[in-house]
């Protein structure tokens, strides 16, 4: 390394902090909002410190407030939410792990054109075919199923070709000497390829279930009935800047409701999640 | 316990390259068997087929006399050393060497006693909480062996386990080896590119060249007998020095026009060879009857140490000559090189060895 | 293998035909008949001047987002490459808005800016500038590109470290020894070296400002005001979803397949590129 002026560092420090606050300081509002009354809300501009409202907010929006305005109470959006996010991940590793599995350590018929037709998936999100494959849930009858919500999520193909990249790397010889090691294609695929993928399982799950917690244009197409709403679409349908009778101080704590687990998990899962980031995407 | 058998054994890929052309090769019972070879000659394709990783287009393989063809790795009841080991990197080192026994459904009691009484024969006792990536080259390559040798097989089946070692550990590995295999007494095949760890290692030494095998037998009969120009020059190092015959009127002549004063064997000989052993050089200038006599200079001179080699031009081509000790000639020296008759090999159109 | 076969076909392939031949199909108003009209329904919708506003928009949109998010990302990972203390630290802190779901993002920024109740617009307003992203499509533009690009950040930061750790250390010494100083070192050293890791980016983030930005719009303006922050994809929701004119939100689905395939596959070129060059 070479060595640099303390001034240099300081700079860097300055700027460092100062890029935290902009990165931090909406959420940070968001929790100063949340403990205060809808009074000083509502007048702003709004104290830079939290608010004494802290539990009354938060009680409140518990155990009741949240489901006058949603019209659902918001431990069923959570679980929604949570169903969806789980759904997702859970899912997309168990059908892309075996795919990649087929495809990298199987011979069979039409290989190639089956990884093909994978492959081209990853190139169209969601959003780019909503009408059509809405059309197909209605035809399914899967509005307003977790199955609706979650299902059509899981047919990409990143996560496939992450885990097939990875078993890429495998050496042959592995896989060779588990064979004269007597392991057949499961054993093999149970005793060493599932753990030798740990890594990889865990950094995708925390990329998968922020996927799946952030879905908005999904869920919002898919749930009519406000029971199965997330609770990120719950949070929309809640806010109206026109409407003066918002209570910003229950939106708030929804909104912190919302935010919070998903920042949990990447803050607590921060090794796996950057390394399966930077790794996924090159 | 066991014998291996090939017989007419091809290979041929799906893209139509043939790997191995027709190879047979018998392993009587406990004996070791390498096969040697430059990269690309069908050595470890052979092994692979052997061990049941690959399919066999033609020919059979039989282990104690039954054909293998369309059993797979498991059933054949072979065990395998790989190249890098194949270690499995989330197992630590008792589990990699119990795996086998597990999915074999050995009792655990069994497993335990075997797996720690091989753990001591290879002194990887203190080792066996350790996971691949805490051990050194040396002591994986050891796991390696004790992961096979732990199954008590029919056969083991070796592919280059030494080429990732540095030389001195190399050496020290090629004797246990040959040890272990004695005292197990164990039928093995042996896949290697390194002509000297094939001298030493094998019971039966088998050179091969582009998916054939160029010649069979005990090492030393090799060495000696050369079956071709190829063999020749492989096995061996420094290697045999080889010089062209031009056919004349009054005999043998080489390149350059040099006669060489006696007779060949054959006359359809074109290939005259000695090892840089059997020549010596000489400063002066009486005349030898019934050697080979090349006038030549000397290149260059590579001491090793009890030995040293003359690197000399002669006769249009280069030449190696051993002399022990100190060489006293030095590059630029002019100098006769000269080897008897009767060490002389010689070689016909086809490269095949004529006596 | 087959289970995801079978949903790839089902929610992917099936649709995207279906998306092929609603796109060439045309419905009366009644909705009684159905006629199969070829490519007419593309020549109208390419020749709509509302498209044509909503790519204008959305190229805008875009191309501000990530170089915005870009540009900061950057200027925070080389201060974290310096700040050799705390850098774990900045790391955790700068990571979090990954996780907050784009309308979400949308929806905390305009809690802060909007005109009746925001405390940053008052502040601005307390500054004397007449905000209003509700009634001005400019400052509506701003405020969308403000909390997409805020959202984006984090990503960028992580990639730009990673890129930043893969420049060789000697590198960097030579050229100090070359009489290369600290500034003259980054631009002519660091940041070529980082182009691999710049162009992935801009190309993940234009995607990502095309497509996951649906929530920020659809949770912020509604493409409002007028159709000033109308995006393609909003457009595609709104045509097919809000005014039920499937043909032609078929074909803008199918312009926008386009879209992606012909991103992707740059990317794909480029990624192959890179590792022929080791």
């Amino acid at each position: 390394m070479i060595g640099q002026s303390p001034l240099r560092t300081f700079i860097a420090h300055a700027v460092l902090i100062l890029g935290i606050l902009i990165v931090a300081f909406p959420i940070y509002y968001t929790f100063v909002a949340s403990t205060h009354t809808l009074q000083t809300i509502l007048r702003p501009p709004l104290p830079l410190l939290p608010g004494g409202q802290l539990w009354n907010n938060y009680s409140e929006a518990l155990f009741g407030g949240i489901g006058r305005i949603g019209g659902v109470s918001v431990g069923q959006l959570l679980l929604n939410t949570t169903i969806m996010a789980l759904g997702v991940a859970v899912g997309k590793i168990c059908i892309s792990i075996l795919s990649a599995y087929a495809i990298v350590f199987f011979r069979f018929p039409l290989r190639m054109t089956f990884f093909w037709l994978i492959f081209i998936t990853l190139m169209l999100p969601v959003e780019v075919r909503i009408l059509p494959t809405y059309k197909v849930m209605v035809d399914l009858g899967m509005i307003d199923t977790y199955a609706g919500l979650i299902i059509p999520l899981i047919a990409s193909a990143t996560a496939t070709l992450l885990f097939r990249q990875f078993f890429m790397t495998i050496p042959g010889e592995l896989v060779e000497a588990a064979r004269v090691d007597g392991a057949g294609p499961w054993r093999f695929f149970f005793d060493i390829l599932l753990p030798l993928s740990r890594t990889n399982i865990a950094a995708l799950f925390v990329i998968l279930f922020i996927y799946g917690w952030t879905q908005y244009l999904w869920p919002l197409l898919v749930t009519n009935s406000n029971d199965m709403n997330t609770i990120v679409i719950a949070l929309r349908k809640m806010v109206s800047f026109a409407d003066a009778d918002t209570e910003w101080h229950l939106v708030m704590v929804t909104a912190m409701l919302a935010i919070v687990p998903p920042i949990l998990v990447v803050v607590l899962m921060q090794r796996w999640f950057v390394r399966g980031l930077v790794e996924s995407e090159k | 316990m066991a014998t291996v058998d090939l017989r007419d054994v091809k290979k041929v890929y799906p893209s139509g390259v043939e790997a191995v052309k027709g190879v047979s090769i018998a392993i009587p019972d406990k004996e070791l068997c390498v096969l040697v070879g430059p990269s690309g000659c069908g050595k470890s394709t052979l092994l692979r087929m052997i061990a049941g990783l690959e399919t066999i287009s033609a020919g059979t393989v039989a282990i104690d006399g039954k054909v293998v063809n369309a059993i797979g790795p498991t059933e054949r009841d072979i065990a395998m050393v790989f190249q890098n080991y194949a270690l499995y990197p989330h197992m630590k080192v008792y589990d990699n060497m119990a795996y086998g026994l597990r999915n074999r459904g050995t009792p655990k009691d069994e497993i335990d006693s075997r797996v720690r009484s091989t753990a001591k024969v290879l002194e990887l006792s203190a080792l066996l909480d350790r996971r691949p990536r805490e051990l050194s080259g040396g002591q994986r390559q050891r796991v390696a062996m004790g992961r096979a040798i732990v199954r008590n097989p029919k056969i083991f089946l070796f592919d280059e386990p030494l080429s990732n070692l540095d030389a001195k550990l190399r050496g020290q590995m090629r004797v246990e080896i040959k040890n272990l295999q004695r005292t197990l007494g164990v039928t093995s095949v042996y896949v290697t590119h390194d002509q000297l760890e094939a001298m030493t290692l094998a019971d039966i030494l088998v050179v091969m060249n582009a998916g054939l095998v160029e010649q069979t037998g005990a090492p030393l009969d090799v060495y000696e007998k050369p079956a071709s120009t190829f063999v020749a020059s492989f096995i061996g190092a420094p290697p045999m020095n080889l010089l062209a015959l031009t056919g004349s009127s009054s005999g043998p002549m080489l390149a350059d026009g040099t006669a060489i004063g006696f007779a060949a064997p054959e006359t359809q000989a074109v290939t005259l060879g000695f090892r840089p052993e059997d020549a010596d050089v000489t400063f002066n200038a009486e005349a030898l009857p019934g050697a080979l006599v090349l006038p030549a200079t000397v290149e260059a001179v590579e001491p090793v140490g009890a030995e040293s080699f003359l690197h000399c031009a002669a006769a249009g081509s280069r030449i190696i000559v051993r002399v022990s000790g100190r060489a006293t000639a030095k590059p630029g020296d002019q100098l006769r090189v000269v080897a008897k008759a009767e060490r002389l090999h010689w070689f016909d159109q086809a490269g095949k060895r004529v006596d | 293998m087959a289970p995801q076969l079978a949903i790839t076909l089902v929610f992917f392939y099936w649709p995207a035909g279906q998306a092929l031949y609603q796109s060439m199909l045309r419905q009366d108003p009644f909705g009684l008949r159905t006629r199969f009209v070829w490519f007419a329904n593309f020549r109208k919708v390419l020749a709509d001047p509302a498209y044509l506003n909503s790519i204008q928009v959305t190229v805008v949109f875009s191309l501000a987002t990530a170089i915005v998010a870009m540009v900061v990302a950057l200027l925070l990972a080389v201060m974290a490459e310096k700040a050799v203390r705390g850098k774990g630290l900045y790391r955790t802190l700068l990571i979090w808005p990954y996780a907050v779901a784009p309308a979400i993002a949308g929806m905390l920024w305009l809690f802060l800016f909007n005109p009746s109740i925001g405390s940053l617009a008052y502040l601005l307003r307390s500054l004397g500038i007449a905000w209003d992203p509700l009634l001005n499509g400019t400052h509506a533009m701003i405020l969308l590109v403000s909390a997409a690009a805020w959202k984006q950040i984090s990503y960028n930061f992580l990639f730009f470290v990673a890129g930043l750790q893969a420049v060789p250390k000697t590198l960097i010494e030579a050229a100090a020894m070359d009489g290369a100083g600290e500034t003259k070192r980054f631009w002519t050293i660091v940041f070529p070296l980082l182009a691999p890791t710049t162009f992935f980016l801009l190309v993940v983030n234009t995607v990502y400002a095309l497509f996951d930005t649906f929530g920020i719009v659809h949770a912020v303006t509604g493409g409002g005001p007028g159709k000033a922050t109308e995006t393609l994809v909003y457009k595609v929701y709104n045509d097919g979803f809000v005014n039920l004119i499937l043909g032609d939100s078929a074909a803008q689905s199918v312009i926008l397949m386009a879209i992606v395939i012909a991103l992707t596959a740059i990317q794909f070129r480029y990624v192959e590129r890179k590792v022929h060059y080791g």
